[in-house]
Parts: structure tokens; C-alpha cells; sequence
């Protein structure tokens, strides 16, 4: 049968593909690479930190490892993640679209990704990097090695990030089948979509911000440097003006899977469709005015502190919203527990705990007990693993048989959802208590008292891996053995499962035409 | 219509792709003012707290090369325009002609930044750490600002010039006409853009007093 997979073979008909649906599999698996080679190095800083003093490295391997980690984690998974793989393979067909509005500049858009990608990973040759994934000045610019790569290699992913927003955002505007208002997207397509506006809106902002610093290591142009008169808060300013929106560039699309997830496996209409789909518009929209809250304690005024701590708590009514949108939803379903079902039940359980110590992370008398402390370590990966990663491999499971023709083993998908449930939640809970008890974060070591939680996580971290690691056998075993998928599988109602599975190059055989809701059965 | 022009596949018709590229174009027209609004956000801040810097060092700039250069800019967004006008009235020879004349001007305001920067260079007037002028101290966050404002301006310049060529190539092909004028649009509005930066670049570098 023809297919987008064989319709043309050869390495060159993928590295030089316009189609849509090959450029999100180019995605998955650069990302999916990505995330091997930085969970390996997440699962060596466990390592070290098991026991006490020096256990497998110096705190200088310690400190670059870190950074790699966090840049990889970051710029090169989180935030292609989604949007990039699933928002590129699956808005279209959601929107009954051929493609997306510029097929030429979404092939660019990976490349540029990949070119990133490689400048970034020369600074390992050129002598490591190890400011952390925020590149703070004055350290960023006095330390003496590869920094300057990795912000440049940072620099041009940012623009793959815009162009890609600025590609959906076209896409949706002008490609939706006849008959779409907005108001018949289905919920994915509003989480892109709001996702999109943040990259465009922000990404620029972090793009002046790493070329000065760029400029700054270049030709010490000192506007954030204090040695020359600058401000090194400034830099704060403007990269968390852009990397704290960036974090619902992470965490938008992913609550838009779990729309997905949540009403085609309660065999339901999706409960309160309107307000989920402003919810991500008010998510988007608040999340530009949030960033002095990582700023509490470096010297920004009261008033700032007070309205930034204010205006994050915001943050946490839509995102209820969602949540109890999500739970009514599952409320007189016909529930099946499938693997991407699973995950995105398990989402809700530990974005709840990740949003709430949110809450308490923007309360200012409590931020500056726990600043900087593996508290804020454990909140920020309940949200980034817990909320992105989650919905991330349940979206792989979700839309495999779509992407790839193939149904996985169930009981591999629930072994592994089990296992990285499981590791991960002892992998960060007890950090919760390292950090309230004052354990600093970024170190190569501790003091004895915090050895015991340390070790318990280090656990934690290998049954994760065991978890991903499963994960890739399932889908091996899934492309090699697995029963044909039917065209809907999970008899799910937006359009993409109104084609054939794998969908052909054109996707559907004629242009579909709306006349309903996305999720009405 | 000698020209004909056949839309992408996923597109219903020429007209469609055409109001989505200039959406799009105009969403990137964002993401530069955006970009360069990091840069205007950071010369507000410091010419707030240290307006000495920025009067002093404004004088060392040459406020009739600043003029020349954005009359040469205007003039050749106006050209830029009337390249489109007469691509729709079918008038090839004066579209073509128009596209030359905006090229031209983009590379005379090259030419003068070339004599303004290595003036600068030559005297020691330089960002940051760099700054080594003779009698005068503490003027190099002036010149950071100077150069990486006008630098990243000036890239966008020659970024503006390579697109006009290739403009400039194809309407020698006779690619354009009353039915196609896309890239024609598409890279006016980016030139003007690019005119309309400098328009505020001009006053808060050279015109501070």
C-alpha cells in the first residue's frame, strides 16, 4: 500500500524531504538521540552525587557534565520535543491540511537544529562549559572555555524554534479544512498554536540576549558586564524574558496531548472544550509576565518581587482549569487503560505536585528560604519530566500505529510506563526534602546528613533509565514484529484518524470537510 | 500576462499562497522588532543612568554622514515601492530599473558606515573594553551600543542588498508582473523594515543632544 514511508527511499529522500509527516520522524529521531546522550549524562550526576566526596568525577567534569545536561535537556529536547515532532507530523493532519504553510523553511528549521546542535557540542572539544544552561554573566563571560559555543550553537536552535512557530502559526491561520472554525480545532491544535505565538514572541528576545553575550566574550562590550559599567542583572532580565516563556513553549503542547489522550480514551466528549482551548491563550499570555520570579534574590526591588510573585500564582488558575477539565472529562466515560491513557493519568498526578510546589516557589518569604536548593531542583523536573516527557512518550504510543503503520506491545507500553512512573517519583520526591533541609543545588557534593535522600534518588534515576530504555525496545520491537495497525486504532475522532495508517503522502485521499466538533461521538 | 505563477500544493490557488506568505513575513517582521527591542530596552536603560556617556559620545560622531545616510535610505525604500507599482502596470524595464536604484542606495549607505566605522577604529573610538581614545575615559558602553546597533543593522543591510540581487536576477528573467509580485512584497516590506530601524537608530545615536 502507498505510503508517506515508501513513497521514495534513500538516506537523501529523508534528509532533503518537504513532506511534513518525514520532517517531525527527522525530528524524532534526532530528539529521541538527544535524549539518550543527555539522560547518560543525567545518570552520571546521579552517580556522582551517591555517595559523599568524590565519587566518580571532579566537581570540574562535574559542573560541565551539568551544563551539558541541562543545555541538551533544554534547547535540544524540551522544547523541539513536541512541537516539533507531533505538532509537525499531527497539525496538519488535524487541521485536514496537505502540509504545513512552508514546507522549504520547515526542512530549514531542522537543519538549523542539527547546525545548533553541532556548534553547541564543539565546546566539548574546545574545553566545556560549565555555567549551567543559563549562562549568568559576569561568570559566562570571564570562565575560560568552549562557552562561546554552546550560546552560539543556543543561538541559531532559537531560530529553528521561531521559524517553526512562525510556520504553524501561517498553518493554522490559513491551511484549516473547510468548514474549521477555530472553535472545531481539536485541543492539540490550540496548545501549538499558543505555543507558537511564545516562540515567536520570545524567542528574538533570547536571541539579542546570547549575541551580546556573545559580543561580550567577543569584544568585552561590557553591557553586562560591572567591571565596564553594565548590568549583570540586565542579562537575568532578558534571558528569563525569554526562558521562562519558554517553559510553557514546553509545557502548552504537551497539555494539549493530554487533551487528546484524556477524550479519546474516555470514549467522551472533551468536558469544557472553550476553556481549555483560552486556557492555553491565558497561559501564553501570563507567561510573559512572570520572569522576575527567578529574580527574587538578586537584587530586584520589592515592588517588582511582589508583583512577579502575585502574577505567577496566576499562572495557576488556567492551569486548574485544565485539570479539572481534564478529571470531568474521564467523569461517566468508558475508561480503557491503554499505555498513552496511562501516562497521561500519570501527568496529572505529578504536574499537580510539580504546579503546587510552583505556588510555593512564588510565595516570596518561602523563595528565599528555598532558593536554589534541590527544592526548586525536584519542581522544575516534576514539571519539565513530569509534564512534558510524560505526555511526550504517551504521544509516541498514542500516534505510533498512525506514524508507522504498526500496533506496540501493550504489555512492553505498561512495564515501561510502570517503571518510569515509579523511578521517577523516587528519583525527585526526596530531593523535596534535601532542598527544604537546605541542600544547595549545582554542587559535585554534600554534607553527610543529606547522603541517605541523595542515595534513594540515585536509585531512582536507574530505574527510570530501565524505564527508557524499555521504552526504545518497545518501539524496536514494534517496527520489526508488530501487528498492522487499522486506521483507528483507539476509535479516536479527530481527523487524523480518518486516514490511512501510515497516511499517504497527501494525507488524506480527498479534502476532508468539517461539519462537527473534534471530540463529539 | 506573460507571467504565470504556479502556487505549492497544499495551497488552493496563487492568491491563497500569497495572504499566507505575507502573513507569515509579517510574523518574522515581529520577531526582528522584537529582536532589536532587546537592544533599544538596554540603550534606554543606560542612557537613563548615565546620560553623560551617551551626550559625549553622540559627539564624536558625524551627524551629516548620519543624514546622508538615512536620505539614502528613504529614497531607496521609495524606489523599493515603485519597483512593486510598476510591476503591476506591467512596466518591466522601469520595475527593473527602480530595483537597481534601491540597490545602489543600499550600497552607498554601506560605503559610508565603511568610512564612519574605520574613522572610529582608526581613533581608538571602540565598545567596551576595546576603547582606547586619547583623553576622554568611560565612553566605551557608548560605543557598544554604537557598534552592535548598528552592526546588527548593518548585517540586515546586507541581507536586505543579497535578497534585492536576487530580486534584480529574476526580474531580468521577467519573473515578475501585474499577476506575480510576491517577492517583490515580501522583500519591500523586509527593505522598509530594515529603513524604519535606522529611522530610529539615526536620532538616538547621532541626534542625542
Amino acid at each position: 500500500m502507498k505510503n508517506y514511508l515508501n513513497e521514495k527511499t534513500g538516506l537523501w529522500s529523508w534528509l532533503s524531504t518537504l513532506d511534513h509527516k518525514r520532517i517531525g520522524l527527522l525530528y524524532l529521531f534526532s530528539v529521541l538521540t538527544f535524549f539518550f546522550i543527555g539522560g547518560i549524562f543525567a545518570l552520571l550526576l546521579r552517580l556522582e552525587l551517591f555517595t559523599v566526596g568524590e565519587t566518580i568525577m571532579g566537581p570540574e567534569a562535574y559542573n560541565q557534565i551539568m551544563t551539558l545536561h541541562g543545555v541538551m535537556m533544554v534547547f535540544m529536547v524540551i522544547i523541539p520535543g513536541v512541537p516539533a515532532i507531533f505538532g509537525n507530523f499531527f497539525l496538519p493532519l488535524q487541521i485536514g491540511a496537505k502540509d504545513v504553510a512552508f514546507p522549504r523553511l520547515n526542512l530549514l528549521s531542522w537543519y538549523l537544529l542539527m547546525t545548533g546542535a553541532l556548534v553547541a557540542i564543539v565546546s566539548v572539544v574546545t574545553g566545556g562549559v560549565d555555567t549551567g544552561w543559563t549562562f549568568y554573566t559576569p561568570y559566562s563571560i570571564r570562565t575560560d572555555n568552549g562557552t562561546i559555543w554552546v550560546v552560539v550553537g543556543a543561538f541559531i536552535m532559537g531560530f529553528s524554534s521561531i521559524l517553526t512557530g512562525l510556520n504553524f502559526i501561517v498553518t493554522v491561520h490559513k491551511l484549516r479544512a473547510p468548514g474549521m472554525g477555530f472553535f472545531k480545532m481539536p485541543l492539540f491544535v490550540w496548545g501549538i498554536y499558543s505555543t507558537a505565538v511564545i516562540q515567536v514572541l520570545a524567542t528574538p528576545v533570547l536571541a539579542i540576549t546570547l549575541l551580546l553575550l556573545t559580543l561580550e566574550r567577543m569584544f568585552g562590550i561590557g553591557i553586562f558586564d560591572p567591571k565596564l559599567g553594565g548590568d549583570p542583572v540586565l542579562f537575568q532580565h532578558f534571558f528569563w524574558f525569554y526562558s521562562h516563556p519558554a517553559v510553557y513553549i514546553m509545557i502548552l503542547p504537551a497539555m494539549g496531548i493530554v487533551s487528546e489522550l484524556m477524550a479519546t480514551f474516555s470514549r467522551n466528549n472533551i468536558f469544557g472544550y472553550k476553556a481549555i482551548a483560552f486556557s492555553s491563550v491565558g497561559i501564553a499570555l501570563v507567561s510573559f509576565f512572570v520572569w522576575g520570579h527567578h529574580m527574587f534574590v538578586s537584587g530586584q526591588s520589592d515592588a517588582a518581587n511582589f508583583l512577579f510573585s502575585i502574577i505567577t500564582m496566576l499562572v495557576g488558575v488556567p492551569t486548574a482549569i485544565k485539570v479539572f477539565n481534564w478529571v470531568s472529562t474521564m467523569y461517566k466515560g468508558s475508561l480503557s487503560f491503554e499505555t498513552p491513557f496511562l501516562y497521561a493519568l500519570g501527568f496529572i498526578f505529578v504536574f499537580l505536585i510539580g504546579g503546587m510546589t510552583g505556588i510555593v516557589l512564588a510565595t516570596l518569604a518561602l523563595d528565599v528560604h528555598v532558593h536554589d536548593t534541590y527544592y526548586v531542583v525536584a519542581h522544575f523536573h516534576y514539571v519539565m519530566v513530569g509534564g512534558t516527557l510524560f505526555p511526550l512518550v504517551g504521544a509516541i504510543f498514542y500516534w505510533f500505529p498512525k506514524m508507522f503503520g504498526k500496533m506496540y506491545s501493550e504489555l512492553l507500553g505498561r512495564t515501561a510506563f510502570a517503571l518510569i512512573f515509579l523511578g521517577f517519583n523516587v528519583t525527585f520526591f526526596p530531593l523535596f526534602f534535601a532542598g527544604t533541609q537546605g541542600m544547595p543545588r549545582r554542587y559535585y557534593d554534600y554534607i553527610k546528613p543529606y547522603e541517605t535522600l541523595n542515595q534513594i534518588s540515585t536509585v531512582g534515576s536507574w530505574l527510570i533509565s530501565a524505564g527508557f530504555l524499555l521504552v526504545l525496545i518497545a518501539i524496536i520491537h514494534s517496527l520489526l514484529k508488530g501487528k498492522k495497525a487499522p486506521d483507528n486504532p483507539w476509535d479516536g475522532r479527530t481527523l487524523e484518524w480518518q486516514t490511512q495508517s501510515p497516511p499517504i503522502h497527501e494525507n488524506f485521499e480527498k479534502q476532508p470537510e468539517v461539519t462537527r466538533g473534534p471530540y463529539e461521538r | 500576462m506573460n507571467v504565470k505563477h504556479h502556487a505549492a500544493h497544499h495551497f488552493r490557488d496563487a492568491s491563497h499562497e500569497a495572504s499566507a506568505s505575507k502573513l507569515g513575513l509579517w510574523i518574522f517582521l515581529c520577531t526582528e522588532i522584537l529582536m532589536f527591542g532587546g537592544l533599544f530596552v538596554a540603550y534606554a536603560i543606560y542612557h537613563n543612568q548615565y546620560p553623560e556617556i551617551f551626550l559625549a559620545g553622540s559627539k564624536f560622531l558625524d551627524w551629516k554622514l548620519g543624514s546622508l545616510n538615512t536620505l539614502v535610505l528613504l529614497l531607496s525604500s521609495f524606489t523599493m515601492a515603485l519597483s512593486i507599482y510598476y510591476a503591476q502596470k506591467e512596466k518591466l524595464t522601469y520595475s527593473t530599473m527602480c530595483l537597481w536604484i534601491t540597490f545602489l542606495c543600499g550600497v552607498i549607505f554601506m560605503v559610508v558606515k565603511y568610512f564612519e566605522y574605520s574613522h572610529k577604529i582608526h581613533d581608538g573610538l571602540l565598545p567596551g573594553e576595546l576603547f582606547s581614545h586619547a583623553g576622554s575615559e568611560n565612553l566605551g558602553l557608548y560605543f557598544s551600543f554604537y557598534f552592535s546597533m548598528t552592526g546588527l543593522h548593518g548585517s540586515h543591510v546586507l541581507a536586505g542588498l543579497a535578497l534585492i540581487f536576487w530580486l534584480i536576477i529574476r526580474s531580468h528573467k521577467k519573473h515578475f508582473g501585474p499577476g506575480y509580485v510576491l517577492p517583490l512584497e515580501c522583500v519591500g516590506l523586509f527593505w522598509h523594515l530594515v529603513d524604519l530601524i535606522w529611522i530610529y537608530l539615526f536620532p538616538l545615536l547621532y541626534l542625542v543632544e
